[in-house]
């Protein structure tokens, strides 16, 4: 009953968290979007426009008002699913927006993938050989693609492997020829060419996929590395280790059965917190290989000044952060026996 | 050790054994290493450099390395090499303003939240955690983007961004030691909350706060380059690093020298930062110490 209170207390004291967060975060994007030298009226109207029309779309936007009512009006748009419209396109910006998530996200599922495939082993490998050879090795290795800056290794890869050798395709999603050839039906091009049974589509788009996923992939991998190695330290220095070594099990057992076994609920949250961040790679990353993602939407808005656009991109990110935190709050609830 | 190392005054005592115990490992060594040249070539730009940064040639553009120029011309004819090592000024002027405004802002933020606690604590952790909720580069682009792209408006936006961190740091330490006899002592002597925080609390959280404002660093860097490369930080024709691998990059396929230097420069940097945090981190670890 007690145990049970206590545990409501806590989601509700966690959703109260959330909505502060929340509330703070559409704070700081309205304050950014004002800051913003552009004209939201200009940039209606055009630059040719009398000055009644002008006035005009000025009391529209309610930019008369005093800032609370403002912001309460941004508020009650952004509850009820209006972000504004994009001034380029002239379509809402959230349709725009859910229209080039696909490719971040299939860029982004594999980059992790790649990310955790690589960063979880050495990770353990370099536990196991703490202060020995191998950690050192693994250790420059995680550095060096925590500290290259993944813009210009996005391009070095590009004069090496697609210029130079010719192993993979170059920017963009797929090769020119077979733009527009696949019908949309998800978004996500592996998906929709495999559905429609385009499989020289499907190759080309793992062609182009392959390099910039594999650059984020190894940049991420750095924060995986570290986190494994450290969790995984805090279980190998633990007496239950030992025990199992004395009872007679190999090292290899006690180390992926018995240490990794216990680390993998944290390890899943590491992996979590870790997509979100790729985000921010994506940006850079995308702008460098022509990706028609997020992340050149983002930038392409921030270069003609498209204070809607932008804003809410801001927003999605910081949404999307928080979700992630909350999900791995929750896996490592359900699933982490000490926290029953 | 000698009587005359002794005799010297005890924080440039302990600096001195700092940096004796970083040049002991090869990679926080490098870390040192790359800093003092960077260091070195920012001071000494006007000798360093063969030719003047700005300077065009139309005449001669887009040389490869050799012929008089190190690391070859840009598209405009001005000698890459020269522009790296001014850029380094660049690039420490980053490092120098944003240090000291993210250090003290996150200090301060830090050490009042965990010593005062309660609502104190609350409100400001709020801030903190909205801060937190973004991605550093995405949120320095929402910040350039309203105040308009130039070097310095990406060094405020850099700052805004990139304090959260060290206020939680600073927080966690000050709760550790809150309750302290020495801090309770300095209560009934009628010290003042400012005066507890600033003269006992803050030289405490130095050490941590030190170690990740270096390992911050590269993050700054990168940031920095990132927004520079997109065109809304240094503008034009300022020698900025990543500004640089932005206009080469028409050039790339052809003339790989005008992109691959200046990345290399950022690279080098950036990991330096962090090979001396990771030093640092072990140099200031008393654990570590006694093991040596």
């Amino acid at each position: 009953m007690s145990v049970r209170r206590t545990r409501l207390r806590g989601i509700l004291g966690q959703i109260t968290t959330i909505a502060v967060t929340l509330l703070g975060l559409l704070m700081l994007t309205f304050v950014i979007g004002r800051m913003m030298p552009a004209d939201p009226v200009r940039a209606i109207v055009g630059e040719d426009a009398t000055r009644e029309t002008y006035e005009q779309v000025y009391l529209q936007l309610g930019l008369d008002r005093p800032l609370w009512e403002q912001f309460l009006r941004y508020l009650g748009d952004v509850l009820t699913g209006d972000f504004g419209n994009s001034i380029r396109t002239g379509k809402p910006v959230i349709e725009d927006i859910l229209h080039v998530m696909p490719a971040t996200v299939e860029l982004a599922t594999f980059a992790i993938l790649i990310g955790a495939g690589l960063g979880i082993p050495l990770g353990v490998i370099a536990a196991v050989n703490k202060d020995r050879w191998p950690d050192h090795v693994v250790r420059v290795f995680s550095l060096f693609g925590h500290s290259m800056p993944i813009f210009w290794t996005g391009m070095i890869a590009l004069i090496v492997f697609y210029a130079a050798l010719g192993w993979v395709g170059g920017s963009g999603r797929m090769s020119q020829f077979y733009i527009g050839m696949v019908p949309t039906r998800s978004g996500f091009l592996l998906i929709d060419s495999a559905l429609a049974g385009q499989w020289d589509v499907f190759r080309s788009a793992v062609n182009h996929l392959i390099l910039p996923a594999s650059l984020l992939g190894y940049s991420s991998s750095a924060y995986i590395t570290r986190m494994t190695r450290s969790f995984m330290l805090d279980q190998l220095g633990q007496e239950y280790m030992t025990t199992a070594r004395v009872k007679g099990l190999s090292k290899g057992q006690t180390i992926w059965r018995h240490a990794f076994g216990n680390i993998r609920v944290q390890l899943v949250t590491i992996v979590a917190l870790a997509y979100g961040s790729l985000l921010e790679g994506a940006v850079l990353i995308e702008t460098v290989f022509a990706w028609p993602g997020f992340g050149q939407y983002l930038t392409n808005n921030l270069i003609i000044g498209d204070m809607n656009a932008v804003m809410t991109c801001v927003l999605i990110v910081g949404v999307i952060f928080i979700g992630l935190n909350l999900l791995s709050d929750i896996l490592y609830r359900l699933f982490d026996p000490r926290t029953k | 050790m000698t009587v005359q190392t002794r005799s010297l005054p005890a924080p440039l005592y302990a600096a001195r054994n700092i940096v004796t115990f970083l040049l002991r490992q090869p990679t926080s060594a490098f870390g040192l290493i790359v800093l003092a040249i960077l260091i070195g070539a920012a001071a000494l730009a006007p000798w360093i450099a063969t030719h003047d940064p700005y300077v065009q040639n139309l005449g001669n553009v887009l040389q490869p390395p050799g012929n008089g120029h190190l690391f070859g011309t840009d598209e405009l004819g001005r000698d890459i090499f020269s522009r790296l090592i001014w850029g380094a000024r660049i690039t420490l002027t980053i490092i120098f303003l944003v240090t000291i405004v993210v250090g003290p802002l996150g200090m301060i933020v830090g050490t009042v939240a965990g010593y005062f606690g309660g609502k104190v604590d609350l409100v400001m952790m709020r801030i903190t955690d909205i801060f937190l909720s973004f991605p550093s580069l995405i949120l320095s682009l929402a910040f350039v983007a309203a105040l308009g792209p130039s070097l310095n408006n990406a060094i405020i936006a850099i700052g805004l961004t990139a304090w959260p961190p060290i206020a939680r740091l600073a927080r966690a330490e000050t709760m550790t030691f809150r309750n302290a006899d020495y801090i309770a002592a300095a209560r009934l002597q009628g010290a003042s909350s400012l005066r507890i925080i600033v003269k006992s609390i803050m030289p405490m959280c130095l050490p941590s706060v030190v170690i990740r404002l270096t390992l911050n660093m590269a993050t700054v860097i990168l940031t920095a380059a990132g927004l520079g490369f997109l065109g809304l930080g240094a503008q034009p024709p300022l020698p900025e690093w990543g500004a640089m691998i932005a206009t080469g990059r028409r050039y790339m396929i052809d003339s790989w020298w005008l992109v691959t230097f200046p990345g290399l420069s950022i690279l080098c940097v950036s990991l330096a930062f962090n090979l001396l945090g990771d030093g640092l981190r072990d140099a200031l670890d008393p654990k570590q110490m006694n093991r040596r």
